[in-house]
């Protein structure tokens, strides 16, 4: 599903990814753990291909593409899907506007027949009432006014509504209350299947409770330092991260989950 | 792909309306003395006070000084290099019906997608066609008479109806009223004329269409709609331009008069030629365009402004009346070198009286946008209030967006409120899309349509999507 090898990024000309190695095959769940400014956001937003976000080394194989070379919407039409940290507001854009037109991209893309007026209707309301988010949401501009749980819902609701084959998660659990954390990780649950992947990146274990990992990292320094499975986020949870971050750890290279 | 490259790329779309019609044209030798004037006027064997008239206000003209105030910058034009009037010869006779009409003008609006013929229009829209200075032909007109509305040409109406034209041409924008609209009065071609009688819901939608053909020729066109008591009309006029190097001169004049419980709806979708990504060539826009509501009379501005290199226009209500309602919506688009200084202005007279100006400015390129609005509440605007919210959207780092709000308020029991908001089209925004699978072309003109929604809703059905189609084919390449 998704391979990445010896992956360098910079941020304005500074190394942020210093060599990261991660195999994700389908139907896993892998959870990236690390602490602030290890370069997990990093990952993502180089995964999903965004602007000022530069790989200077190493390979990202997605279902034996090439994901580098793909402009954004490529990736996302190809099944990758990530759940932003922080959802922008879209004034004026209703969120069913929105889906419409970007399932309609996917469909297109992936030579999928386009549904009718009322079968897309039909689908939204169904996720609407998976994620817990009324179906007047449908009608407001995308996350205009919602609050921080809404947003991340909405983000949710977007990847039930696309059911892409990867799905990135940058810290979605982040600023959510217990429900909403809970709807969330119902959402993530509901998608799980054999040919479908997740990469869940979080601070805190609290979203795994939720959401049973089947391998987790620890990213420090923008190199992965130890794997193991969901034991290893009740570890972290208990001890923190600062005992990996001494370098006594194995290299990142070495690891393969 | 940075913002910016995708931004620039994005900028630099092709004007669809930008061809020439090729057509054996009656052009007057450019310049402009009182016997251009008198041509002009016998031309359209006009009865004698209208030659009057023009002559007055082209004596004011020569008094005047050309208006520096806007936020523009153009070079100084020469009106004695522009010709002021110009027909296709073809029109010598006018014709009477639409057989009559040389195949080459319906080519150039089918062209433009506005087909003629009654029963290929858009359902119940009747429209009156202008090209350079003169009215080509007005459908329906027999079924609107029906119902007692007179729709015409503006030459036809000081012809056939002249007691109405003595008693309301100038009388919502005097001849001295500004530079532009003097010379307009002096030298106006044509335009539509509108009269809806007392208690008489206008069957269909009016409009006009505008089209400049000719080179170096001045669009002088003029148009006054009168809605008498009780009466409704919707009316929209939409322009057009072929793609030339030359500047030109667009200088229109709009009346409109609602009576006792009228109510006037007039949109408009400007797109003039704009001119290159360099600033070469375009429209210069300097319009006009004014409404006296009486009592319990409603006249609502709706615009739409994607084209001219320069547009100088501030449509305004006069709340004469008690209890009398103006409204303006606003969509102004500047991109490549596009400068537009536009608003509205809301003199509150009567009592109660109440308006609402929604203004959204989107720069591109290197455009600039400007909105300059006035509220005025006068002494005797007793419970009178305004609201006002202008907002600013900013593609790319190279434009500009500018707001000179004027409020005077002389009664203390008038409520005004203004809100403002300056945003960009943010990388997040777009990266949103784009990860959602949606190319950043289409994200951009999804997100300049939504922000222009609250304008694009006051459209009559019709003209509301082809308004952000519109927007959609000037925005293309502003992001690629």
């Amino acid at each position: 599903m998704l391979k990445i090898a010896n992956l360098r990024a910079t941020v304005d000309d500074k190394e942020i990814l210093k060599g990261l190695n991660i195999e994700v095959k389908p139907g896993e769940v892998h959870a990236i753990m690390g602490p602030n400014g290890s370069g997990k956001s990093t990952l993502s937003n180089v995964l999903a291909g965004r602007d000022n976000y530069h790989t200077t080394d190493g390979t990202v194989l997605f279902e034996g593409k090439d994901l580098l070379t793909l402009a954004p919407e490529e990736r996302a039409r190809e099944g990758v899907f990530l759940a932003f940290q922080y959802p922008v507001e879209i004034p004026g854009v209703s969120n069913l506007e929105f889906l419409k037109t970007s399932l309609e991209c996917l469909h297109t893309h992936q030579n999928k027949p386009l549904l009718s007026a009322v079968e897309f209707m039909k689908l939204a309301r169904e996720k609407c009432k998976l994620v817990d988010l009324d179906t007047d949401f449908l009608k407001r501009g995308v996350n205009e006014g919602f609050s921080g749980g809404e947003k991340k819902r909405n983000d949710i609701l977007q990847m039930l509504m696309l059911e892409p084959t990867l799905c990135l998660l940058d810290e979605t659990d982040s600023g959510l209350d217990i429900d909403a954390l809970k709807v969330v990780a119902d959402g993530i649950n509901a998608l799980r299947s054999p040919d479908r992947s997740f990469v869940l990146i979080t601070h805190y274990q609290r979203l795994l409770d939720y959401v049973q990992p089947d391998f987790v990292h620890v990213l420090v320094d923008g190199q992965i330092v130890k794997s193991g499975g969901s034991e290893l986020a009740l570890e972290l949870e208990e001890k923190g991260y600062s005992w990996l971050e001494s370098g006594t750890e194995q290299p990142a290279n070495s690891l393969k989950a | 792909m940075s913002e910016s490259n995708v931004i620039d790329e994005h900028i630099n779309s092709g004007y669809d309306a930008g061809f020439i019609t090729d057509i054996e044209m009656q052009t007057f030798d450019p310049g402009l003395d009182e016997n251009v004037i008198r041509k002009i006027s016998a031309k359209k064997n006009e009865p004698e006070f209208m030659l009057q008239w023009r002559l007055d206000a082209y004596q004011q003209w020569l008094k005047m000084e050309r208006p520096d105030w806007a936020h523009v910058k153009y070079p100084e034009i020469d009106f004695n290099s522009i010709a002021y009037y110009s027909s296709p010869k073809s029109q010598e006779d006018a014709p009477k019906s639409l057989d009559e009409v040389d195949p080459e003008l319906l080519r150039t609006y089918e062209k433009l997608g506005i087909p003629l013929h009654e029963q290929a229009t858009l359902a119940g829209v009747a429209v009156d066609m202008v090209f350079d200075s003169v009215s080509i032909i007005t459908t329906f007109k027999e079924k609107l008479a029906e119902s007692g509305v007179i729709f015409c040409s503006l030459s036809e109406a000081v012809i056939e109806h002249p007691e109405l034209i003595k008693k309301y041409l100038g009388s919502v924008v005097p001849i001295n009223d500004n530079f532009y609209s003097a010379l307009n009065c002096a030298v106006f071609s044509d335009g539509s004329f509108v009269y809806i009688p007392k208690g008489v819901k206008c069957p269909m939608e009016l409009s006009t269409y505008f089209r400049i053909n000719e080179m170096n020729t001045g669009q002088f066109e003029r148009t006054l709609i009168i809605a008498d008591e009780g009466s409704y009309v919707s009316y929209l006029e939409g322009c057009t331009a072929p793609s030339r190097d030359e500047n030109q001169l667009h200088g229109a004049v709009v009346e409109l008069v609602a009576l006792k419980g009228a109510q006037i709806k007039y949109s408009t979708v400007q797109n003039w030629y704009p001119g290159d990504v360099n600033g070469k060539g375009g429209i210069y826009n300097f319009v006009t365009k004014r409404g006296v509501c009486h009592t319990d009379a409603k006249i609502s501005w709706t615009q739409v402004e994607t084209g001219s290199a320069i547009t100088w226009k501030y449509p305004s209500v006069i709340l004469l009346g008690d209890n009398s309602v103006g409204e303006f919506y606003s969509v102004a688009l500047a991109r490549n070198a596009q400068q537009a200084d536009t608003g509205t202005k809301m003199i509150h007279l009567g009592r109660n009286t109440r308006s609402t100006i929604i203004s959204k400015g989107i720069s591109a390129g290197k455009g600039s946008n400007t909105y300059r609005g006035l509220v005025n509440m006068s002494p005797k605007a007793e419970g009178a209030r305004n609201f006002t919210q202008c907002d600013s959207l900013l593609i790319g780092d190279q434009c500009a967006a500018h707001t000179f709000p004027y409020i005077v308020s002389k009664n203390p029991s008038a409520i005004v409120e203004h809100e403002a908001t300056t945003s960009k089209v943010s990388e997040d925004q777009l990266f949103l899309c784009q990860q959602r699978g949606i190319d950043p072309e289409k994200a951009v003109s999804m997100i300049v349509n939504g922000f222009c929604k609250s304008v694009f809703k006051e459209l009559p059905m019709e003209f509301a999507v082809e308004a952000g189609k519109l927007l959609e084919v000037s925005l293309e390449g502003s992001v690629g």
